[in-house]
């Protein structure tokens, strides 16, 4: 039985950069709990032997010229910010 | 003017023939179809965005061209809408999700960049599961969209706008998303067809990013030949996403006319097991005969680690998306919250602010399952499975051409029914999830009705890039049976 308390939901949360309610919290514990119970079955198999698989189809690097081609102009770029400031992003203080 | 021209029993092929021959003028068919977009669109509720504009400006371009020689694109015409998870250059892109409600992407994805060049008229942007994340297209933070079979019951989702679309008449084709099923099962709920390509077929550039090693676009449309003709568009190599193949595509609509006979179909025991609708089995199970009269050769075969599909996609599917979500932070696009004092708790507030539910559900399950002390547990425990997955299709495939099941394990369910229980949710979507995991194509078409009058669906997969052979096996049921000629009554 996977248990999944309110700790482990604080830290994957900040993890995930969530600001979750106290009732979201409590949702997700028992509900990722019941997820990953289901999840459990997978141990049924013995995948020792196995490889992962990390893409659908074979994949080597794909590479291109390094030429430069005209990028997305500044204003456009800017056009969705929810803050600016001259050319740049505003955002809240960083440092303390 | 075609007044009173019902546009709902066409094809996007047929009213491009209508078109090309004069019978039809382009501004005619967006009239018209705007006119049945006024009449049922306040019960489908299919659209978040409609650009009356836009379509009647391409319309009067079209017409003021000569029908001739080679001045028109393989789409001339033909009404189109897409899934609102896919950039349109000027026009708003949400997914669904509050945290892009007001996004006006600078540029269009590669897919709009080919229906445009194609002719194609598009009408607007379809409503989804916030960020394609679910199967009955209630997760959307705007609207609720409802089956044009049975408006009390759900699209499916997360293509569910676009599907409800085709199936009502106020798209004649719609580009969909499939990362576990969509495409297929809105397209099996609401009686149209539904393709989901093989990974790499289409280019995901300008696509919202889900689950990136799953995520694959799609046509829905109203039968296998319009499929053929959309995917015709749409296929091909772009560099801008180097997951696309490069891999030659051939000329679907010439390929698809072949007959099958001698062809190897197999039937997989694990898709017909417990779970599975009893009225939904006995339509597959026709079909299966009509496919033996073409004769096809039938075998039964097994497709032993299916059992695992749902709990393998459920760690993978969700460990790429919290990965890719993260880049909805607040700083140079999206939702950001008011008065936060630093950059985390900025970062923070606007993400749980901007997410519905589901979605952070799922960032947390995926962030769960990266996270230190438990990755090898579950995400590489996944991707061994998921490997298992794939052999268990390259040895079928060694022993059939084509694999028939059903889409769905049921009829579209009622609004609200599994929205309490996200395991439940999940579950729906048992028969599309491992062709997402292999990379392999699939298809869904209409194979029959319940005594509810809801559609069924039918699902076919192939080898990866046998689209050509998908799409005949799927032409050769189509021409047989008149399933997917039937429309509901709005």
């Amino acid at each position: 039985m996977a248990i999944i308390d309110k700790k482990t939901i604080e830290h994957v949360a900040l993890l995930a950069r969530l600001e979750l309610s106290e009732e979201e919290k409590e949702l997700f514990a028992s509900q990722l709990g019941n997820i990953l119970n289901y999840i459990e079955k997978l141990k049924e198999l013995d995948t020792s032997q196995v490889e992962p698989m990390a893409y659908a189809t074979a994949t080597k690097n794909v590479f291109r010229e390094d030429t430069p081609r005209p990028p997305l102009k500044l204003e456009e770029a800017l056009k969705n910010a929810p803050d600016k400031l001259q050319d740049f992003f505003k955002v809240p203080k960083v440092i303390e | 003017m075609m007044k009173g021209t019902n546009l709902s029993s066409l094809t996007g092929y047929q009213l491009k023939e209508k078109f090309l021959s004069g019978e039809l003028t382009a501004q005619g068919a967006v009239e018209v179809l705007f006119a049945r977009i006024d009449d049922v669109e306040p019960i489908v509720r299919a659209y978040l965005l409609l650009d009356r504009e836009g379509a009647m400006r391409k319309a009067q371009e079209l017409d003021a061209r000569p029908k001739k020689g080679e001045g028109l694109g393989l789409l001339a015409g033909i009404p189109i809408a897409i899934k609102d998870n896919m950039c349109t250059g000027g026009l708003k892109t949400t997914c669904a999700s509050r945290i892009l409600e007001n996004f006006i992407p600078p540029y269009d994805a590669h897919v709009v960049e080919r229906l445009k060049e194609a002719d194609a008229i598009i009408i607007g942007k379809t409503n989804l599961d916030e960020f394609a994340m679910g199967s009955s297209t209630e997760n959307s933070a705007f609207k609720l969209t409802r089956n044009p079979w049975d408006p009390k019951r759900i699209p499916g989702g997360s293509s569910g706008g676009s599907a409800a679309a085709v199936s009502a008449g106020t798209a004649l084709m719609a580009l969909g998303s499939d990362t576990g099923g969509s495409v297929r099962q809105p397209a099996a709920l609401c009686g149209v067809t539904g393709l989901k390509p093989t990974y790499g077929r289409v280019s995901r550039y300008g696509l919202v990013a889900f689950g990136s090693s799953l995520d694959q676009i799609g046509p829905i449309t109203r039968d296998v030949k319009d499929a053929a003709l959309l995917l015709q568009v749409i296929a091909g190599r772009d560099l801008r996403d180097s997951t696309s193949a490069d891999v030659p595509v051939p000329d679907y609509l010439k390929e698809i006319e072949k007959p099958v006979k001698g062809l190897r179909l197999g039937l997989p025991r694990e898709y017909f097991m417990e779970g599975l609708n009893e009225e939904v089995r006995r339509a597959v199970e026709e079909a299966v005969k009509v496919y033996k009269e073409l004769g096809m050769a039938i075998h039964e075969i097994s497709l032993p680690h299916t059992p695992y599909a749902v709990a393998v996609y459920y760690i993978i599917a969700t460990a790429e998306a919290s990965s890719n979500l993260a880049r909805y932070d607040g700083v140079r696009y999206g939702y950001r919250a008011a008065n936060t004092r630093n950059i985390i708790e900025m970062y923070s507030r606007s993400r749980v602010e901007g997410f519905g539910r589901e979605v952070k559900r799922r960032i947390m399950l995926g962030t769960y399952a990266l996270s230190s002390g438990y990755y090898e547990a579950y995400y590489l425990k996944a991707s061994k499975v998921r490997n298992l997955i794939r052999q268990d299709f390259s040895s079928a495939f060694e022993a059939v051409d084509f694999i028939l099941c059903p889409t769905s394990p049921t009829p579209a369910f009622k609004l609200g029914e599994r929205l309490a229980n996200p395991l439940e949710m999940y579950l729906s979507d048992v028969y599309t999830i491992p062709a997402n995991l292999a990379g392999i194509p699939a298809i869904s078409i209409p194979c029959g009705f319940t005594r509810d009058n809801l559609p069924i669906g039918l699902q076919l997969m192939a080898r990866p890039f046998e689209e050509a052979g998908l799409l005949q096996v799927a032409r050769a049921y189509e021409r047989e049976t008149e399933w997917h000629l039937r429309r509901p009554e709005l």
